[in-house]
């Protein structure tokens, strides 16, 4: 254990020592692996393949599990995020309460499918599984903002919105 | 901490409370908080240093009726307003003292008469983080209590006792899972707190972790002296980005007053508690994927036996229970075994909390005696189906569980009950549908619910829901045929039997149960080309088949 010396970090973006300090609090222990990885995309939006290899690297778990575990969970993301995200919840009380028409007319709106970001980078079309607002139901995240009883006009305001910026 | 230090923190933030005229809570959980609770609580600050009255301003977990929300409620007098503003702030503090203000009082008693509030006693009581409102409410007594005068076989005698089933779905007796976990041979142990909270449209272990964190760990903590684990994880799903923050300050304040770590309360035992993130995969609600989850690797089930109690985390003896089931923990110890059993039902005792949602007016969290009838959770505490639409069906138990029929809701809710009508208790999530809801287009979605969150691994499950939801598919847009029905229904038979875990043996329950009690709306789809929810997109083709 004393011995092994964790790869350098990949260039000196300070974000990356944020992604080290998480393998030291975990003793760059092989189960903190999920652990990095929410430290990573937390802190560059996403998982690249250079972030997937030094943080496999540096853990000693072998780059097909960690790929494999990367792929495995949902909440993680191979492509970047556009400039704003729009994410509709369609777990069952959102279901229920018309989810489908909010992600079609965001979907006719982008012109995108869910999952996807618009070419010029800016909207990004997510989908969740109940964010626990159900109390609120259709309930989306604008970047992150939860709100509930979500019209499809008033998203399309917050859509047009963004455009503006 | 000892216990008399413990009490005496207690009767001293009791003390400090009670120098205040009135204590005005704010409820800020995620509902209330969406609507500006943040701002109404400033506002109420403001205008309190302004009127220069003697008023605590205290942010809260969940009150409960959402729908109601932002929420405030006034102390002594218990006066709930609702649908509030900032700008309401000045006249509700102007009205301290005198007559309040009744264009936005909200008279919920028939919501609360038939609860009972044990998980969460302290809901719109406590700040979640401040851990001497949990004090000040007899927090961490049962840990202390239980360490000097408890030996680790007494506590599961009275767990045992209280007759607590596991809140997580399935309904194991508590008690017998921590004298397993407490015989299996080994020095190491683990305690696992299942936080994942994977049934779309479910809150309740949300709620409790956001609004009463202490309440989880301490329950964890006794856990851990039963079966003599030193070690305990949270697994927290990663759409809880609040829930985490509470449980870390929690825990941090926990260890500053020494309530965890080593030697707690001068004694030999040592606790300690951290935090694992989910990443979006329900199967990792599933005990055995939790865990691999737990050790940093993908979350695939695996077959029992052996079961975590004897081989879990890392190979040891795990003990594994609900955020719920821990909640109920505290409450036991100091009130006794019997006091729990005396409420609830003959095989299903004590409360349970429900996230009630969908189309009812009451939306939010209720916890009732078990035993209480669906009807009257439906019609009295939730204030049945607005907008004059007819009620249809409630679902429990999300994905694993089914949908109940109207004409059925007298039956008492208890785990058996629930089982016997093609549903399941589930971990509390309860959703009310009326008559603009399609069953087949609800078993369709939780197919494809199953069908996307299914892992891979065994065949059954796999294969056997992605074939379901075409069958549905195919079903709900008009080109299904009664032959169609046949073959969902042998499908759902072999899922159930041949899946290697849960997600698949429980998958086919939504169709099953809406089969059994909606087979006419499925006919009406294949048979006339109609959705009388007039909610598929059903194709017209001209030659209708006979
Ligand atoms: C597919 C699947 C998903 C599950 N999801 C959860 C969950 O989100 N939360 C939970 O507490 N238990 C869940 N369970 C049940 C757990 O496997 C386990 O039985 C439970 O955590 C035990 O705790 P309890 O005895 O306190 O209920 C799930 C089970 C299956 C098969
Ligand atoms: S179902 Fe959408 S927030 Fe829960």
């Amino acid at each position: 254990m004393a011995s092994f010396i964790p790869p350098a970090l990949p260039s000196d973006d300070k974000r990356w020592k944020i992604v080290h300090a998480t393998m030291r609090k975990n003793g760059f222990a092989r189960h903190a692996l999920i652990e990095t990885l929410h430290t990573v995309q937390s802190s560059f939006g996403y998982l690249d393949e250079d972030a997937i290899r030094f943080v496999a690297r540096s853990l000693r778990v072998p780059l097909s599990q960690a790929y494999g575990v990367v792929t495995f969970y949902h909440y993680f993301n191979l492509k970047p995020p556009g400039r704003h995200t729009v994410t509709v919840c369609a777990g069952t009380t959102c279901f229920i309460k018309g989810a489908d028409k909010l992600i079609a007319t965001a979907q006719k709106r982008l012109g995108i499918e869910t999952g996807h970001t618009t070419p010029d980078g800016e909207v990004s079309l997510m989908v969740a599984r109940c964010v626990g607002a159900c109390s609120r139901a259709p309930v989306t995240l604008m970047d992150g903002e939860v709100q509930g009883e979500m019209t499809s006009e008033q998203m399309l305001a917050q859509l047009e919105r963004w455009t503006v910026e | 901490m000892t216990i008399e230090e413990l009490e005496q923190l207690a009767i001293s933030v009791r003390r400090d409370n009670a120098k205040f005229d009135y204590q005005v809570n704010v409820c800020m959980d995620l509902a209330c908080a969406s609507q500006g609770a943040g701002a109404i609580k400033e506002a109420l600050d403001q205008a309190v240093a302004a009127s220069g009255k003697n008023v605590l301003v205290r942010r809260t977990g969940c009150m409960g009726p959402c729908s109601h929300g932002p929420l405030v409620r006034v102390d002594p007098e218990k006066t709930l307003y609702r649908k509030l503003k900032s700008e309401h702030a000045e006249k509700i503090v102007g009205a301290l003292g005198s007559k309040p203000v009744s264009e936005l009082q909200c008279d919920l008693s028939e919501h609360f008469e038939g609860q009972v509030r044990v998980v969460l006693e302290n809901a719109g009581y406590i700040d979640p983080s401040k851990i001497e409102d949990y004090i000040g409410r007899d927090g961490y007594k049962a840990l202390l209590s239980m360490l000097t005068e408890m030996t680790p076989n007494g506590v599961i005698h009275r767990i045992t006792e209280s007759g607590l089933r596991g809140r997580g779905g399935g309904g194991y007796p508590t008690g017998l899972k921590w004298g397993t976990v407490a015989k299996a041979a080994g020095d190491t142990k683990f305690v696992v707190c299942n936080g994942d909270e994977g049934d779309p449209g479910a809150f309740m272990d949300r709620s409790v972790m956001e609004g009463d964190p202490h309440r989880v760990i301490e329950g964890m903590a006794i856990a851990g002296y039963a079966i003599g684990a030193s070690k305990g994880y949270i697994y927290v799903r990663a759409e809880y980005p609040l829930a985490v923050s509470r449980l870390t300050a929690a825990l941090r304040d926990a260890r500053r007053v020494g309530l965890l770590g080593m030697n707690i309360c001068n004694t030999t035992f040592n606790f300690d508690v951290e935090i694992r993130l989910g990443a979006g995969a329900f199967v990792c609600g599933e005990e055995t994927a939790l865990l691999a989850s737990i050790e940093g690797r993908r979350g695939n089930p695996r077959t029992r036996p052996p079961y975590p109690a004897s081989s879990g985390l890392w190979g040891k003896p795990t003990l594994i229970n609900n955020v719920e089931t821990y909640a109920n923990i505290a409450p036991i110890i100091r009130n006794g075994g019997k006091w729990f059993h005396n409420m609830g039902s003959e095989r299903s005792k004590g409360t349970k909390v429900f996230a009630l949602t969908g189309k009812i007016a009451n939306t939010g969290l209720v916890e009732v005696p078990m035993g209480i009838s669906l009807k009257d959770i439906i019609e009295k505490i939730g204030g049945g189906v607005p907008g004059g639409h007819k009620l249809k069906a409630v679902q429990t138990g999300g994905p694993s569980g089914g949908c109940i029929p109207a004409n059925m809701l007298d039956v008492g809710v208890s785990y058996d009950a629930l089982l016997k009508m093609g549903s399941i208790m589930g971990s509390g999530g309860m959703i009310v549908m009326d008559d603009t809801s399609c069953m087949v287009n609800v078993a369709r979605f939780f197919m494809e619910f199953c069908m996307t969150e299914s892992c891979g691994k065994c065949v059954p499950c796999r294969a056997g829901t992605a074939q379901m939801h075409t069958l549905l598919t195919r079903i709900a847009e008009g080109h299904g045929s009664m032959e169609d029905l046949e073959l969902l229904e042998d499908l759902c038979a072999t899922v159930k039997e041949a899946s290697l875990c849960g997600l698949g043996q429980t998958a086919p329950n939504p169709v099953l149960s809406t089969l059994k009690y909606f087979r006419a709306e499925y006919e009406e789809h294949i048979v006339h080309k109609r959705c009388p929810a007039g909610i598929c997109k059903v194709s017209h083709v001209e030659e209708v088949t006979a």
